[in-house]
């Protein structure tokens, strides 16, 4: 059982108001809020030890070197990578995905395709579209059902030789479906196919386990688990972080440059060019342990909790419709919703009004706003510092909205 | 009425609702929605479409004798009333009157929040749209 409301002191931005009205943050799963450990170890990390890593033999550029790769080692035992060196450093999922796309530049050509998913973030296909457009392959598309979970029939037929890389996501943003990914990695591996899981929407509740997945890649952001922003990881297994090109060139990825010819440094370094964010990489392994001191069993099972108390209470309003699966065990606790033909954009405007943070439009997920003809949808997604009080407030504030725009 | 003379009595209406009352203040914007001008079908195209909204905004005008006659229509009740707003502000004025007004009163009727260039309503791009058909109607004549 978690003591919620001890967790919720550890979070200073929660005690808030706005608008007049104490702060209902249900807007979770664009980013998380920040626990006080990981904004003070942030200051700390100024405080003292700031010095750049990788390069200098002076003793504040040893302990920021050591923080980092302590904090990457934190990370690996997280996710279960078998090195240290498969788990990068990136500013976020976004990048993580473009590191690998365009790596795959070089591996691909007309005649090959990439796969990705009907219920995929905005990030996770436009740089498959660009790589598809530089190399000449095909972009090809697991459909989606009413419920807006993939079809996984439809998935093999797609799935040939042809497919050199699929990229899903392990949970939608927009509507918190749970996909089926280890099926698709297995299946997808039979073909020798890789498969580059976008984890954005599935780390701040589930622990994932690489290696037991078995995928090739696994990216996920920092901001979404308690992290600052501007941070993130890219997983990649050894044999594919090794075939693929670096990404950014400069300092730190080089192991020597003359004007006739660079090497590259080994991994991960190969693809960590420039001064990275290293508070940022530092405090991240300060958020993961924190969530972890919580636990991800304990997250997830008050996180469904929510999930089911706030698909009840919301069913109640007349007129209201839920997007996504029906079974609530396929999903988060992620609600996207409309009320009759009133835009999100009204709601979510006066809900905010209320104090209550939720997110409207089309949580760039354009493709399957126009797959269910709306325009967007509110979108409440909690996490495990909100409660059931808060689910309560934002009913009353969505009925008296409905009132007001009726 | 001057496009001032029309702005403060709009001022004046909203200066009926406490500071904090911002629900009576909301529904008398959604209730100025429903009295949109709205515009004729054929200019709802995509390329009328105001940029930078969460909502759809369309906004059409044109010259009858020397003014500009603005019509409007959105998806979203609210964004329906904002544009209603500036319609009747700035609808029925001449190009070069419409290019000198300011949109100060958006600030003294409470809905200062939606002027904001982040705001995803776009207030800023309905002015914009409508200080550029005045500049273009203003370079015809």
């Amino acid at each position: 059982m978690l003591d919620i409301q001890s967790i919720r002191a550890d979070f200073p931005i929660l005690s808030q108001k706005v608008n007049g009205k104490p702060l209902v943050y249900f807007d979770n799963a664009a980013t998380s809020q920040k626990p006080k450990v990981v904004i003070d170890a942030i200051t700390s990390y100024y405080e003292e030890i700031n010095a750049n890593i990788h390069r200098g033999v002076h003793k504040l550029s040893q302990l920021a070197t050591d923080a980092y790769e302590i904090s990457r080692v934190k990370i690996q035992n997280h996710i279960n990578a078998k090195h240290s060196f498969e788990v990068l450093f990136t500013s976020g999922t976004t990048h993580g995905i473009n590191l690998v796309s365009n790596g795959f530049a070089s591996l691909l050509k007309v005649g090959d395709e990439v796969m990705v998913s009907a219920l995929e973030h905005h990030s996770n296909i436009v740089p498959w579209q660009m790589l598809c457009e530089r190399t000449g392959a095909k972009l090809t598309v697991i459909p989606m059902d009413e419920n807006g979970e993939l079809i996984f029939a439809e998935f093999e037929k797609l799935l040939s030789e042809k497919t050199k890389i699929i990229a899903v996501n392990h949970i939608s943003n927009a509507l918190g479906t749970i996909n089926p990914i280890k099926k698709i990695i297995e299946k997808a591996h039979q073909f020798g196919t890789a498969v580059l899981i976008d984890g954005a929407q599935s780390t701040p509740h589930i622990k994932p386990d690489v290696q037991e997945l078995d995928c090739d890649f696994y990216v996920f952001s920092g901001h979404k688990i308690c992290g600052p922003t501007g941070t993130g990881i890219l997983y990649g297994k050894e044999e594919w972080l090794n075939k693929l090109p670096p990404y950014q060139g400069g300092g730190e990825m080089i192991k020597e440059v003359t004007f006739e010819k660079t090497t590259y440094a080994e991994l991960p370094h190969k693809f960590e060019a420039g001064t990275p964010n290293i508070a940022g990489g530092i405090v991240l392994g300060t958020a993961i342990d924190y969530l972890n001191e919580v636990g991800f069993e304990a997250i997830a099972k008050y996180e469904h909790e929510l999930l089911e108390y706030g698909t009840e209470r919301l069913l109640e309003i007349e007129g209201l419709k839920i997007y996504g699966p029906k079974s609530l065990e396929n999903k988060t606790s992620v609600i996207s919703f409309n009320v009759g033909t009133i835009h999100p954009y009204d709601i979510g405007t006066i809900v905010d009004k209320m104090g209550i943070a939720v997110r409207t439009g089309h949580h760039c997920a354009q493709p399957i706003m126009n797959f269910f003809q709306i325009p967007g949808t509110i979108r409440a997604s909690f996490s495990f510092y909100n409660t059931k009080e808060e689910i309560d407030a934002l009913v009353g504030a969505v009925k008296k909205a409905v009132v007001m725009l009726s | 009425m001057t496009i001032k003379e029309i702005q403060d009595e709009i001022v004046d209406e909203f200066s009926m609702f406490e500071e904090d009352n911002w629900d009576e203040r909301y529904q008398y914007v959604i209730d100025l929605g429903k009295t949109l001008p709205l515009i004729d079908e054929k200019y709802k195209t995509d390329e009328n479409i105001i940029k930078g909204c969460q909502s759809k905004v369309w906004v059409h005008g044109e010259m009858q004798g020397d003014k500009i006659v603005f019509t409007a229509d959105s998806d979203a009740i609210l964004t329906k009333g904002i544009i209603a707003i500036l319609i009747r502000t700035f609808s029925k004025q001449t190009p070069s009157e419409i290019l000198e007004a300011d949109t100060k009163f958006i600030d003294e009727i409470g809905l200062k929040d939606h002027l904001s260039p982040t705001r995803a309503n776009g207030l800023v791009s309905m002015i914009k749209q409508i200080k550029m058909y005045a500049l273009a109607f203003n370079a015809k004549n």
